[in-house]
């Protein structure tokens, strides 16, 4: 009888600590925290940070115990950290991941160990096609998208001759990929320059003496702080207008351009003058935060906290129920910076992509303002090549 | 693809443009390694540093010229600083201790920029009366700032000559580049000799990275590209040797611009590794030697 019973409340014990809610969520953060790409992984763990705050410094009403990680924008260093956080820090979930290279390599080993991966920057076409997962969701972007909304715009607008250039590597080619695939215009030319490349006088050079209608770019990081300042150096600007995506002209990088990029126009799924209230108090607070207006990336790792909050609570923080927590991740039952979010079957978000150009706001700072909408409800390319349904 | 002569000869001044550029890198790198045998990686670290301090110094002062020469002198310090602190340990070592130290000052200068001025990039605007273009031919438009870079390059090329071949200094240094110890036993104080030397050479470097502030990107890891190009440089036009410098350097500048406009982009990048490898093969100490 003893035996019986003491079967019984080990069976009951059993069955209820799976039931039981954590008492804290681990999460992972791995990022490029150093070197050239360091202010996107910053930006994305302030923006992250911002949105635990708002979520009463917790997720899904537990307490947050955030393990930051460096990838150095290098694949095997990626997987390394990765590895480390989940085997020895235990992590529940990883996010982060700004650059595509690391997250082709770290992407299957932490879904496959069934931790979820929800990205806050990466999204490159293979993990949205045919190699799509159950445990990773993409917060921010298709990569190719925004570069999509430039191409239809540059096309409505009636561009006929179109000069395209972007650094020569995967994500350089996925971007003018991306125009090509709505723009049916005349490329003019298509160069491809080094990554990393300073100097681009001799370039534009080519560019003015090619004398297209308008030229679209795609330049990330420093590599767009360089190009911006020759473009309006060398006086092109007024001649050859400029359009690009929000990767070259976003908050980040907009102080060390200075003047050099007013009027650009550029494509985006978000602004910092996106009218909602979620929108409006995730800047306010930004700003009083930190000091400064949150770029794009920032928005991206707000929405992952909200999006990550939102699941933990769903399943009322039992972090063990995996399929609860997918479930709740396709829910995605939160109010975003965006307005509405959804995510596509492919765990990949659809959304509106706006037109915006660079202006100075009241205060001389130079900041983005949407003149328009390129897509509604727009989907990514690659979604008809992943077999997931639900 | 047009090529007629105008573009041809605005793509010739970009070339010549940006071998002066690297002639301020490769002239102070081709010194430290051909008189004092120190091969130097953290010559882009001080490209770095002048970049960094003539942007904040600019941001402060309101002034191009006065953030010149006050961060002029600093990075010349900075450099003798390094000199005294780590650099003169390593004089009697081997190429690769010295590589492994000088590669450890990269890291902690990428990450000095980053914890004294944060992540993101830095702006620097163009001096006011530099920022507009000139035309000096019909059809021929050059930035004026790039004029007043090729003028400065060749102004220091010239700086540089009148040093080492007509004063006393330069006496020096040429002679400790051939004997060290004669020169250290005729009594010469060789150890503040080398001080001075690194110190020039950081100093033509931040030198540099002033220069490139307002057209680049002023950010952690500038100078690493910049290195790599100055290195090529000095091994094409002889180790030590400033006149070899100047003339791989114009070589170098032009050869990757029009590599950059005439071959797809793979072919482009390696243009120079090509020149280098022919020049070697043709002269193996390359183009000139020491002290020419």
């Amino acid at each position: 009888m003893n035996r019986l019973i003491g079967l019984i409340v080990t069976g009951v014990m059993l069955i209820s600590s799976s039931v039981f809610a954590a008492d804290k969520v681990k999460v992972g953060y791995l990022s490029t925290l150093s070197g050239p790409g360091a202010s996107l992984g910053m930006d994305i763990l302030d923006g992250f940070k911002l949105g635990i705050k708002h979520c009463g410094d917790k997720l899904g009403g537990l307490p947050v115990e955030l393990v930051i990680g460096d990838d150095q924008m290098k694949p095997e260093v990626g997987v390394q950290v990765s590895t480390r956080m989940m085997e020895k820090d235990k992590v529940d979930f990883v996010t982060g991941i700004v650059f595509s290279n690391v997250m082709m390599a770290v992407a299957k080993p932490i879904t496959d160990a069934g931790i979820f991966l929800i990205s806050a920057n990466a999204g490159p076409s293979p993990l949205a096609g045919a190699g799509c997962m159950p445990n990773l969701f993409t917060v921010s972007w298709q990569n190719d998208q925004t570069h999509e909304a430039m191409g239809k715009y540059l096309q409505d607008k009636g561009v006929k001759r179109l000069y395209l250039m972007a650094p020569n590597y995967q994500a350089g080619k996925d971007g003018l990929e991306g125009v090509k695939r709505y723009f049916k215009g005349e490329i003019v030319a298509e160069v491809y320059t080094e990554v990393n490349q300073p100097d681009y006088a001799a370039e534009l050079t080519q560019l003015r003496a090619a004398n297209p209608d308008a030229v679209f770019v795609f330049y990330p990081g420093g590599m767009g702080v360089n190009f911006i300042k020759q473009y309006a150096q060398a006086g092109l600007k007024e001649k050859y207008p400029l359009y690009t995506t929000a990767f070259t002209t976003n908050q980040a990088v907009l102080p060390a351009m200075g003047d050099a990029a007013l009027g650009i126009i550029n494509a985006s799924f978000w602004s910092p003058d996106l009218d909602n209230a979620v929108n409006k108090k995730f800047v306010a607070d930004f700003q009083a935060t930190y000091n400064h207006l949150p770029s794009l990336f920032a928005a991206q790792g707000y929405d992952t906290a909200l999006l990550i909050d939102s699941a933990i609570r769903q399943v009322n923080g039992d972090l063990n129920a995996k399929d609860g927590l997918r479930a709740a991740f396709r829910k995605a039952d939160f109010k975003s910076v965006r307005g509405a979010f959804r995510f596509n079957h492919n765990h990949f978000p659809i959304q509106d992509f706006y037109i915006r150009q660079v202006v100075k706001d009241p205060n001389g700072v130079l900041t983005n303002k949407i003149t328009g909408v390129a897509f509604k409800d727009h989907a990514d390319a690659y979604h008809g090549q992943c077999t997931m349904q639900w | 693809m047009h090529l007629d002569p105008i573009l041809l000869l605005v793509q010739g001044l970009n070339g010549v443009q940006l071998g002066v550029m690297l002639f301020l890198m490769a002239s102070g790198l081709t010194l430290i390694f051909g008189v004092m045998n120190l091969l130097n990686l953290a010559h882009g670290s001080m490209y770095m540093m002048g970049a960094y301090l003539a942007a904040s110094l600019q941001q402060r002062t309101g002034s191009f010229l006065l953030a010149l020469v006050l961060a002029l002198p600093a990075t010349f310090l900075i450099g003798m600083i390094i000199e005294a602190v780590a650099m003169r340990r390593l004089y009697d070592r081997d190429h690769l201790d010295q590589v492994l130290v000088t590669f450890g000052f990269i890291l902690c200068f990428n990450e000095l920029v980053c914890i004294l001025w944060g992540p993101q990039a830095l702006f620097m605007a163009l001096p006011d009366g530099l920022s507009g273009y000139v035309i000096l031919l019909p059809g021929v438009i050059y930035p004026s700032y790039r004029l007043m870079i090729i003028g400065s390059g060749l102004l220091v090329a010239v700086l540089l000559y009148l040093l080492v071949m007509k004063t006393r200094l330069g006496m020096l240094i040429r002679a400790g580049a051939s004997h060290r110890e004669m020169v250290g036993s005729l009594g010469v104080n060789i150890k503040l000799l080398y001080t001075l030397l690194f110190g020039i050479g950081s100093a033509l470097a931040g030198l540099a990275g002033m220069l490139a502030g307002p057209i680049l990107s002023i950010e952690s890891g500038m100078g690493d590209p910049v290195l790599i190009l100055a290195l090529v440089v000095i091994v094409i036009g002889g180790l030590g040797s400033i006149r070899g410098a100047l003339l791989a350097s114009i070589m170098v500048g032009v050869a990757d611009t029009f590599g950059r406009i005439l071959l797809p982009p793979a072919l482009a990048s390696m243009v120079i590794y090509l020149l280098m490898a022919a020049i070697l093969f043709w002269r193996p100490k390359g183009l000139f030697s020491a002290n020419g």
